[in-house]
């Protein structure tokens, strides 16, 4: 006789294999199961099924510019952290049609526009991290909450479940702890899990999270899980060593620097290739493109991914208002750090390290922050 | 956490900001070798009655298969059923524009971004200082300065171009001076056949008397102009929040969404492209910033 789903609001403990019923009850609810899985030496985000699709034992390493993936001899789903990719790419597609323009007539002139018809598929996000959680909300701000509301994202958005992970293993590069993101996920999501040794703790936050829940086999979390998961996330916090103290006074301490001479020293290091915005889970600059179709008469309006690396970025008539490295890095870091703040009373920036792992310049961004504070021009 | 509970609710959603309505191209004319006016009408009977802009504010034009430009609004707003858009030819839309001519059809989103503050400003002396295709923006403005002529005191325009031939809306100037608008007009070089002034726009104050209490300046050109104008405003003791300058950034969306025309803290095309002085100047003054 299966259990009634626990209520919401509540923590319930159940064995590992039982994380597969979920996943099959959210299958059968027409949800498409999104997950981490090792591709190409790489955690990747991409479809999975159940349980074994995860990547068990997998720890990765990471300073940077380097990224390294390993086996750590548990039986854990959950101990890798967060690949190159971030959530950002369900909700705000790399490319996207806008709208297709159709001649009318024979005419070149006269065109009528058609909407999209590509159906939202409702993605059921499983392992997402507080940090990358935050990332979200980020983005909901903007995309959301924004001048206009960003009906691409909206639909994707609102039909999607989450499943969050809380972090027990974090990388050489996180540093949640500073902007105050992580280890543990507190908000945001539909169901929490917190990986024990032998149990998954979940935390119920929605009706969406508890209709999954639907002929679970669990138990209430007892004091005993309670104080493991404590006891893992403790841990987990003791393992972040990198730290961004008083990220709130960068909006000032950046911008009462943007003469500095270490903008110069980083820019002789910093490619202007784009990762640190290709991989960051809070960057939302996009560009159109209009792609004609043979034999002319179809051209669709894309939009995809931009980076202000990009040289044509800041393009204008009279030429490049940001002409050079040190003047995109430049925007970059105090974007993230500092004008992000007035536009939306946060940072752009979530802590997951992303930006620092995936820099080919190996550059860590929090060095740069510190030297220039160090330094600071009055 | 320090990060993030939903404060705001979700914005309407229920048009989409990206699609563009059609509009005709009815009339075309040269202002200058290179720049010319297009008349657009809208297309739609019910947009067209609907559609209204302020002085300063831009729409974002769209040819199929070349994109999306953004071109400030330069005809009075009191007349919306041809909508006026001077342009300089130097990229892929604004060259497909032209291409398509008289009784083509174009897209066009808008209007947005901010406007001239002509209402916080009525009973000051006004200086409008514009180089070359900087004009075209502050033309709305003029227009409803000369409506309401009584409501502001002097009104000097201050306006450069490379040469005579440069000049926009030459045919203008005897009607603007009519109507109580002291002209001002240099070129930076010319033939002998120029009786006018020779000099850059920033030169000109050397030639008035502001009055610091009264004064204000709308300025829009060439970055540097604008920030010699200003510099020259300032000078004269105009404070800050009385000048206004209009910015040429990177547009693509029109709503701050796509992230191109960041400066600072503001997206040029919804918290500009016109801002005070007093806003903008902290950033305007770095380099590349």
């Amino acid at each position: 006789m299966p259990k009634k789903p626990p209520d919401i609001g509540a923590t319930i403990v159940i064995s590992k294999p039982e994380l597969d019923t979920i996943l099959k009850t959210l299958s059968s609810q027409e949800y498409q199961l999104e997950g981490p899985q090792v591709k190409d030496f790489t955690v990747i985000l991409g479809p999975i099924e159940k349980l074994a699709d995860l990547p068990k034992g997998v720890t990765s390493q990471e300073e940077p510019g380097k990224y390294t993936l390993s086996s750590n001899g548990k039986e854990n789903y959950f101990d890798v952290t967060s690949g190159p990719q971030s959530w950002k790419k369900y909700f705000f597609p790399p490319k996207s049609q806008l709208m297709v323009f159709q001649q009318e007539n024979g005419k070149s002139t006269d065109w009528v526009i058609k909407g999209t018809e590509d159906e939202t598929p409702s993605y059921a996000l499983i392992g997402v991290r507080p940090c990358d959680l935050a990332g979200i909300q980020i983005q909901d701000k903007i995309f959301l909450e924004g001048e206009r509301c960003d009906p691409i994202y909206r639909e994707r958005r609102e039909k999607a479940l989450i499943i969050a992970a809380n972090c027990s293993e974090p990388c050489e590069t996180c540093f949640c702890t500073s902007m105050g993101t992580g280890p543990k996920a507190e908000f945001g999501y539909d169901l929490a899990l917190t990986e024990l040794k032998d149990h998954f703790l979940i935390e119920i936050r929605s009706d969406k999270g508890q209709k999954a829940l639907v002929g679970l086999d669990y138990d209430s979390a007892t004091e005993n899980y309670l104080h493991e998961a404590k006891t893992v996330l403790d841990k987990a916090v003791e393992k972040i060593k990198l730290n961004l103290p008083d990220p709130e006074k960068l909006a000032v301490e950046l911008l009462d620097n943007l003469d500095h001479p270490q903008w110069d020293d980083v820019a002789a290091r910093c490619l202007s290739c784009g990762s640190c915005t290709q991989v960051c889970p809070t960057c939302f600059c996009w560009d159109t493109t209009d792609k004609t179709l043979l034999p002319g008469n179809t051209i669709i309006r894309e939009r995809s991914w931009d980076s202000c690396f990009n040289p044509d970025y800041s393009y204008v008539s009279h030429g490049n208002t940001r002409p050079n490295t040190r003047a995109r890095y430049r925007q970059w870091l105090t974007h993230k750090f500092a004008s992000w703040y007035e536009q939306n009373g946060t940072p752009g920036c979530v802590g997951c390290g992303r930006c620092i792992t995936w820099c080919p310049g190996e550059i860590n961004h929090l060095e740069e922050i510190a030297a220039i504070r160090e330094g600071e021009l009055s | 956490m320090t990060v993030l509970t939903s404060t705001k609710p979700i914005t309407d959603c229920s048009s989409d900001a990206m699609l563009p309505n059609w509009a005709e191209i009815v009339k075309i004319e040269q202002e200058a070798p290179g720049v010319n006016t297009y008349w657009l009408t809208l297309t739609d009977p019910e947009v067209r009655k609907d559609y209204s802009f302020l002085p300063g504010q831009f729409n974002l034009l769209t040819i199929p298969g070349y994109g999306e430009a953004a071109i400030s609004i330069s005809s009075d707003p009191k007349d919306t059923e041809a909508i006026g858009h001077t342009i300089r030819l130097t990229g892929n839309v604004t060259k497909a524009i032209d291409r398509i001519g008289v009784g083509g059809k174009i897209g066009l989103r808008g209007p947005f971004g901010s406007a001239w503050p002509l209402e916080q400003l009525k009973g000051r002396d006004i200086y409008i200082a514009a180089g070359g295709i900087g004009l075209p923006p502050l033309r709305p403005a003029l227009y409803q300065i000369m409506e309401n002529r009584g409501d502001f005191g002097k009104v000097v325009v201050i306006y450069g171009a490379r040469t005579p031939e440069d000049l926009q809306f030459k045919d203008e100037y005897d009607s603007w001076e009519e109507k109580g608008i002291e002209m001002m007009v240099c070129v930076d070089s010319c033939g002998d056949d120029w009786t006018g002034l020779v000099g850059v726009v920033p030169m000109l104050f050397y030639s008035l008397r502001i009055d610091r209490k009264k004064g204000a300046l709308l300025t829009c050109g060439p970055e540097i102009m604008i920030h010699f104008a200003a510099y020259e405003a300032i000078a004269r003791r105009i404070p800050r929040d009385r000048i206004f300058v209009s910015l040429e950034k990177n547009m693509k969306c029109g709503f701050g969404s796509c992230g191109h025309c960041q400066l600072g803290p503001y997206f040029v095309c919804k918290d500009g492209p016109v801002f005070s002085y007093e806003q903008i100047g902290p950033y305007l003054e770095v380099e590349d910033f």
